[in-house]
């Protein structure tokens, strides 16, 4: 019955004993591989700068966090993001909405170009920003060196994440609750706030997370804009590859350690948000 | 109304964060005539980050497209006890920073640790040359190509490929003949993604690689050097050849996304 199969592929016959038990053999070795690679190149790194951060203990772990410069560092990364976060929900909801429900020409473009920030390299993007924002804006409007700088490099990179999480909920959303509020005499903010938003929630959150994740981790595009001013500009990324730079790896683990930590809680944060919001819709 | 108003706030945001930085720069570059780009990017320095570039980032994305597809394999045709542990780990670079990445791999591999101590031993270098900056880059973009296939495999379901085995097809066989042909669109476009990914990688490479000009400058390292060295339109010139490269990147993946595709 195989015998068509076989012979346009020209498969010895004598193979279906071999191709049963094939199956069998090969999750075993390549899982085996894939978890050596994920290992060489991930987990035993992150984990030898894990350890390296917290062999001196708690009380050595938590001075070298707090050393004036890395606790200053560590301030302005998870105050910028979390203001990065909050503009992204608000901005980022109101750029899905347009994409989705408004219609103008150059639409599909614009859908597109939101996921540049993505896609350009950071150091282009710090080098872009000093171009129209820095010592010889031709906006007149110089933030080099300022932390206002520093926000604006962050709401560059994580631009596409609340757009990209916000966008599909609002195109699957169905209309009739919205038309029926709308019979029913809501004006359009209520119909808004009390039909729409609540939907949106679950995918906001999540896409503010995200940005969250990306801001305080970011480097590239701070380096030339901020200026990296200790106690000022400097972000936690800055500050941990200046130790890199002086050979205090040590201090350097210890602060990349506690950015780990942040990263992870809020990434078990977002999950339990998901498996809430799947469970509720 | 309130639509024109929504209209304008979203584009003048997009306008100001976006399209006009990257538009200024490519203005800039450009508004000097095309010779000065040309000079700037076919200095000796120039071409070598672009060789150091291309090399690391051919290494990084064949490494990961193997690993990728072999790992979308694995999570959406068998089973195994501890698959959501390793689809959970496949994201863990997305949320470390390329710092961290870079000083992660100087701790595990570098001359002072003690793998590092056997592969200098053994005369290989792994930090401060290719093979860190590879594994730097590996490290950033391993869960494109994965995540790329993942959900075209799933949706594919495998009862072709069962098909294909009961009529005596291989292993092989019936990936390449069945399965690779159902995720061609996908995989190009999770390709595309490491690549761009790969090209720009700043940071962790910036740790890693000792910025060494000539030797392990990439074309992003380039881009800073000569930045903070006020040879400013080289700097131009090798930051719009990135952005170019980046916005290519873009126009092929919506071609390429799997949504199109199908």
């Amino acid at each position: 019955m195989s015998t068509p199969v076989l012979t346009q592929a020209g498969a010895p016959t004598g193979v279906p004993a071999s191709a049963r038990r094939r199956p069998r053999v090969g999750p075993g070795l390549g899982l085996g591989l894939a978890v050596l690679y994920l290992s060489l190149i991930v987990l035993f790194p992150l984990t030898v700068v894990a350890w390296k951060g917290v062999e001196g203990g708690a009380g050595a772990f938590w001075s070298a966090v707090t050393t004036p410069d890395s606790w200053a560092a560590l301030k302005l990364t998870l105050g910028a993001s979390a203001l990065v976060a909050v503009i992204n929900v608000v901005m980022g909801t109101l750029i899905a909405w347009v994409l989705v429900r408004d219609r103008f020409p150059g639409k599909a473009l614009v859908d597109t170009l939101i996921d540049l920030p993505f896609a350009l390299p950071t150091i282009v993007a710090g080098l872009v920003l000093l171009v129209l924002y820095g010592v010889k804006s031709p906006l007149h409007l110089n933030l080099a060196y300022t932390r206002a700088g520093v926000v604006i490099a962050l709401l560059f990179v994580t631009l596409p994440f609340v757009v990209r999480t916000v966008q599909p909920v609002l195109q699957e959303l169905d209309r009739d609750m919205e038309q029926a509020a709308f019979s029913l005499g809501a004006g359009p903010w209520l119909t808004f706030r009390r039909i729409i938003l609540p939907n949106l929630v679950p995918a906001m959150v999540s896409g503010a997370g995200l940005a969250f994740t990306r801001a305080i981790a970011e480097f590239g595009s701070t380096v030339l804009l901020s200026g990296n001013l200790p106690f000022k500009t400097q972000v936690a990324a800055v500050n941990i590859f200046g130790r890199i730079e002086s050979d205090d790896t040590a201090s350097a683990a210890a602060v990349s350690t506690a950015l780990l930590i942040v990263a992870f809680a809020v990434l078990i944060g977002l999950d339990l948000v998901q498996r809430w919001g799947s469970r509720r819709g | 109304m309130a639509k024109y108003l929504l209209r304008a706030i979203a584009l003048l945001y997009l306008l100001f964060l976006l399209i006009l930085p990257v538009g200024l720069i490519v203005w800039q570059t450009f508004g000097d005539g095309l010779q000065n780009v040309i000079d700037a990017l076919t200095s000796e320095e120039a071409i070598h980050a672009f060789q150091v570039t291309l090399q690391v980032a051919i290494w990084a994305v064949v490494l990961n497209t193997v690993f990728g597809v072999g790992v979308a394999l694995l999570l959406t045709r068998t089973n195994f006890p501890g698959k959501r542990l390793l689809n959970a780990l496949i994201d863990l670079p997305l949320a470390v920073s390329p710092v961290v990445v870079g000083l992660a791999l100087i701790l595990a591999y570098g001359r002072y640790s003690t793998v590092g101590g056997w592969l200098e031993n053994a005369g290989i270098q792994v930090i401060f040359s290719i093979p860190g900056m590879v594994l730097a880059t590996v490290f950033v973009s391993l869960p494109l190509v994965v995540r790329a296939i993942v959900p075209v495999l799933e949706e594919m379901g495998d009862d072709q490929e069962q098909a294909a085995r009961t009529l005596g097809a291989g292993g092989w066989q019936t990936f390449r003949r069945i399965t690779l042909p159902g995720i061609r669109s996908a995989l190009g476009y999770g390709i595309v993604l490491c690549l761009a990914r790969a090209l720009g990688e700043y940071g962790a490479v910036a740790v890693v690689s000792g910025k060494v000009v000539g030797e392990t400058q990439t074309l992003t390292l380039f881009v800073e050097e000569r930045y903070l060295n006020y040879e400013v339109p080289a700097a131009f010139a090798a930051a719009t050849v990135l952005a170019l490269l980046a916005v290519g990147s873009l126009l092929l993946t919506t071609l390429l996304r799997p949504k199109d595709g199908n």
